[in-house]
């Protein structure tokens, strides 16, 4: 029985007690002597009461065991006889576990190894065991908790207190739940990142100029995987050309649209720009891929240049560029509508046309908003994967010439860990370690864009 | 005739105004610029989208009963029918059908190279056509295909021709292509797997992102003392919100798969992945409608009586309400497109039925068409576009449904 299954009893019996609460309150209500003074209360805390009483020790038990059945199994498993065949802790030894796993949960119809078929039993009988003990231990907590809260429901109790409590209690804990996930993310990020740095030095990773994880040598890793030709693809693509792009389009078409554009265009023309920062990522990766990428190779080799890509930096920030006008113009849009009219009134007032009003007054007031939104959307074209990935060049050069391949981080990170590797080679180490100097390097840009625009903010509040 | 310094401020003003019409002009050029890109995308993806709905069908005669296949009407029962099936000769049967009813074919053969499988699940739904015969109407081959649209080799073009002149050719809308699974033959391949599989991902994501994103949101707005920890869970939920999405991708990867030893490829640890990526969303939009709710009500509340709990469910949250479904339309659209986490936790996987639960393999509809567009098979650009339309099309769905939703709510207000 899985932890769906054990959710829905839960859940069952939680509407069940609920009831049961709320009938109960009824009678304490209609009971006499009840009736008067600080007994006096609504039905519905008695219900809410013995609900959370019933549901809330399951639950945690059920989070508990999704979380360490399958390595209590996993265990039961490793007691038996068969179990010392097995070959020592490592990829071997996970594959076949995981095939029989699936053999003997009924997932899979047959194993490759015979050792695998001979653990299968084993794992149907553990699973078995666990999931009785998992039901029983469901079943006697709500059970607890229900004669608890039976117990506790009497003349001149009031739940509501205890409810509003708890209520505080689970928000509290939902909270809780966004902090662990940043503290989740970077605590993973950095713990592989440091299994990498053991096997690899720092300085040779952050410093080094030879990207070939394909060739990495055993005896020293560190000479294959210098990471400086992806921080410059990174840097060519994702901060050159694509704000190269994006920056004055979307300038000019917050601009325009807050200036000049007639309201009704307006009206019309800024939902739809929101709904294409809306399009998938991939569906730009494809047409960067297919369209973009062999016109800019063939306007290279009309221009002269011999070593022109298909997969060049120019075509993937292009790309890039154009998926993130909607971001750039968005926030100075913003910006300029938040700088207050008196400023614009004045400077018209003095004679000065619309565009020396812009350039002169309100884009100096909105810079600070400007240039938080740049940064929000450099960071946005830094860890941007799938056009990258589509239109990029998986092969890393040094080279300032944008009609040449270049290689992102982040596509760098999809070819490390898609390919067959086992978990602990450098190669799929190397991944985390990417991507916690990408994690770095956004959170940075994040933290100054946001400081940024929040002290504009501040000003003309 | 003024004098010079009339002219000069002529001049000078001649000046501003051109810069003032250049200036204009940039802004334009920057909204057409940018509204072009993305119409030139959506119509080349449009063009080819219709590509890739209509298939070429061609009327092949069969006869099973002359074919001699080795194969006897019992074994169709039961899990061994396909696998005795195709050990029966059958596609070649199929394969010599066609030859016969229309000679050699331009290009090796007249039918896709996954048309016999339609006469497979015939057979198995009528095991008396192994002695009959009927005529199957059957995918063409990519060529063929090509030739119907009128591209293709001079020789297809002129087999299709004579092929449409004995009315043995149609074309149509592909419904395979809605309901088939993945396959490597691009006429069979199919997005209905890819749906399924994305359906269950974001069903995950929803049911676990929307209860803690909203409880946050409320504690955080309702519940939380200002302090040094209020503000440390603040901070970390703005910043989640900016993350990288593939960052998501290596946690999912290294937390789900590495440390709790989920399966791969699963709409389970999907739907985890992104529900840790759209809980920060769902967030910050709450709190902003939540934040909008007039003081008043609350105030109102609290005057006749209520507790904390009946002033923040009963009057805060419903007033709030449109603002939180729309934040989590939009994280559910997001969730919808997202490829790279998916690709890192191992939805990369040729999956060629649809996934019967949530830890058995599944793809997703992004990472299918990003499948696709790798594929060397010529046949499967049309097939890209076509369930690029199809994603952007469930897209637009999904949106509009959070504005009728959205108004409905404001209009029972």
């Amino acid at each position: 029985m899985g932890a769906g299954l054990l959710l829905l009893l839960v859940a069952g019996l939680a509407v069940i007690s609920w009831a049961a609460g709320v009938a109960r309150g009824r009678w304490l209500r209609a009971a006499p002597g009840t009736g008067t003074g600080k007994g006096r209360q609504l039905a519905p805390p008695f219900g809410w009461y013995a609900a959370l009483w019933v549901a809330g020790p399951p639950l945690v038990f059920v989070a508990a065991w999704a979380t360490f059945g399958p390595a209590l199994v996993t265990d039961a498993v490793l007691r038996t006889p068969d179990a010392v065949q097995l070959p020592p802790p490592g990829f071997a030894r996970a594959t076949l576990l995981a095939e029989a796993r699936a053999l003997g949960l009924g997932r899979s119809a047959d194993a490759f190894h015979p050792l695998a078929r001979a653990l299968a039993p084993a794992y149907a009988a553990a699973q078995a065991r666990y999931d009785a003990l998992a039901v029983a231990a469901t079943l006697m907590l709500a059970l607890a908790g229900g004669a608890w809260a039976a117990s506790r429901l009497r003349p001149g109790f009031l739940p509501r207190p205890h409810v509003e409590r708890a209520v505080g209690r689970i928000l509290l804990a939902a909270a809780l739940a966004a902090l662990l996930t940043t503290l989740g993310i970077a605590a993973s990020l950095l713990w592989e990142s440091l299994r990498f740095f053991a096997i690899v030095s720092p300085a040779d990773f952050l410093f080094g100029t030879r990207w070939s994880p394909g060739a990495v040598d055993g005896a020293d890793p560190g000479a294959a995987l210098g990471a400086v030709p992806l921080f410059w693809g990174t840097f060519l693509i994702g901060g050159a050309i694509a704000m190269a792009v994006a920056v004055p389009l979307g300038l000019f078409s917050a601009i325009w649209l807050t200036q000049y554009a007639a309201p009704a265009v307006r009206r019309r023309l800024k939902p739809t720009l929101e709904v294409l920062a809306g399009v998938p990522t991939v569906v730009y990766g494809y047409f960067a891929a297919l369209t973009v990428g062999p016109a800019i190779r063939d306007l290279g080799a009309g221009l002269g240049i011999a070593d022109a890509s298909a997969e060049s930096a120019l075509a993937t920030g292009l790309v890039m560029g154009v998926m993130i006008v909607p971001l750039v113009s968005s926030v100075a849009d913003d910006s300029l509508v938040a700088v207050p009219a008196d400023l614009r009134d004045a400077s018209l007032a003095l004679g000065a046309t619309a565009s020396e009003t812009v350039r002169r007054v309100l884009l100096p007031a909105a810079l600070p908003g400007v240039m938080g939104g740049v940064l929000l959307a450099i960071s946005r074209a830094v860890g941007e994967t799938m056009i990258a990935v589509m239109a990029a060049s998986g092969a890393a050069t040094l080279s300032a010439n944008p009609f040449r391949g270049a290689t992102t981080v982040t596509r760098q990170i999809v070819d490390l860990l898609t390919g067959e590797a086992a978990f602990d080679s450098p190669k799929t180490l190397a991944a985390f370690a990417l991507g916690l100097t990408l994690f770095v390097a956004t959170l940075l840009l994040n933290v100054v864009a946001l400081v940024t625009v929040k002290r504009f903010k501040e000003t003309y509040a | 005739m003024p004098d010079a310094g009339v002219q000069r401020q002529r001049r000078h003003r001649r000046r501003r105004a051109r810069a003032e019409r250049m200036f204009r002009l940039a802004g334009l050029v920057a909204v057409t610029l940018s509204a072009g890109a993305v119409l030139f995308l959506l119509t080349a993806v449009a063009s080819r989208a219709v590509g890739g709905f209509t298939e070429t069908r061609i009327a092949v005669p069969v006869d099973l009963g002359a074919a001699r296949l080795s194969v006897t009407p019992a074994r169709l029962a039961g899990r061994g029918a396909d696998l005795a099936l195709a050990g029966s000769g059958l596609e070649a049967a199929v394969e010599r059908a066609a030859a016969r009813a229309y000679g050699p074919a331009p290009d090796g053969s007249w039918l896709s190279s996954g048309a016999w499988l339609e006469v497979r699940d015939a057979v198995k739904r009528e095991p008396a056509l192994l002695t009959g015969r009927r005529t199957f109407w059957l995918p063409a081959a990519a060529a063929i295909d090509a030739a119907a649209e009128g591209r293709g080799t001079a020789a297809a073009r002129a087999a299709h021709g004579r092929l449409a002149a004995a009315g043995a050719v149609r074309r149509g809308f592909a419904w395979n292509f809605l309901t088939n699974a993945d396959s490597v033959d691009p006429a069979r391949a199919g997005v209905g797997a890819a749906l399924r599989g994305s359906l269950m991902v974001v069903a995950v994501t929803l049911v676990l992102a929307c209860p803690i994103g909203l409880f946050a949101a409320l504690w955080l707005e309702e519940y939380a003392p200002r302090g040094r920890w209020t503000d440390l869970v603040e901070v970390s939920i703005n910043n989640l919100a900016a993350v990288p999405s593939i960052i998501f991708g290596l946690l999912g990867l290294a937390f789900f798969l590495g440390t709790l030893g989920l399966p791969r490829s699963a709409p389970l640890v999907g739907g985890l992945t992104l529900a840790l990526m759209t809980m920060p969303v769902i967030v910050i939009t709450a709190r902003g409608s939540l934040r909008a709710v007039p003081a008043s009500a609350r105030e109102a509340a609290m005057a006749v009586g209520a507790s904390r709990t009946q002033v923040v469910f009963h009057h805060v949250l419903p007033l709030a309400m449109p603002g939180v479904l729309t934040g989590i339309v939009i994280s559910t659209a997001r969730a919808l497109g997202e490829t790279a986490p998916l690709l890192l936790i191992g939805m990369r996987a040729f999956v060629a039925a649809a996934p019967p639960s949530l830890t058995a393999p599944a793809t997703v509809l992004p990472v299918q068409l990003f499948l696709w567009s790798d594929d060397v098979d010529p046949g499967f650009v049309d097939k890209t576009s076509a369930a690029i339309a199809v994603l952007l099309i469930v897209l637009l769905g999904v949106n509009a449904l959070a504005i009728t939703r959205r108004d409905r709510w404001e209009a029972r207000r």
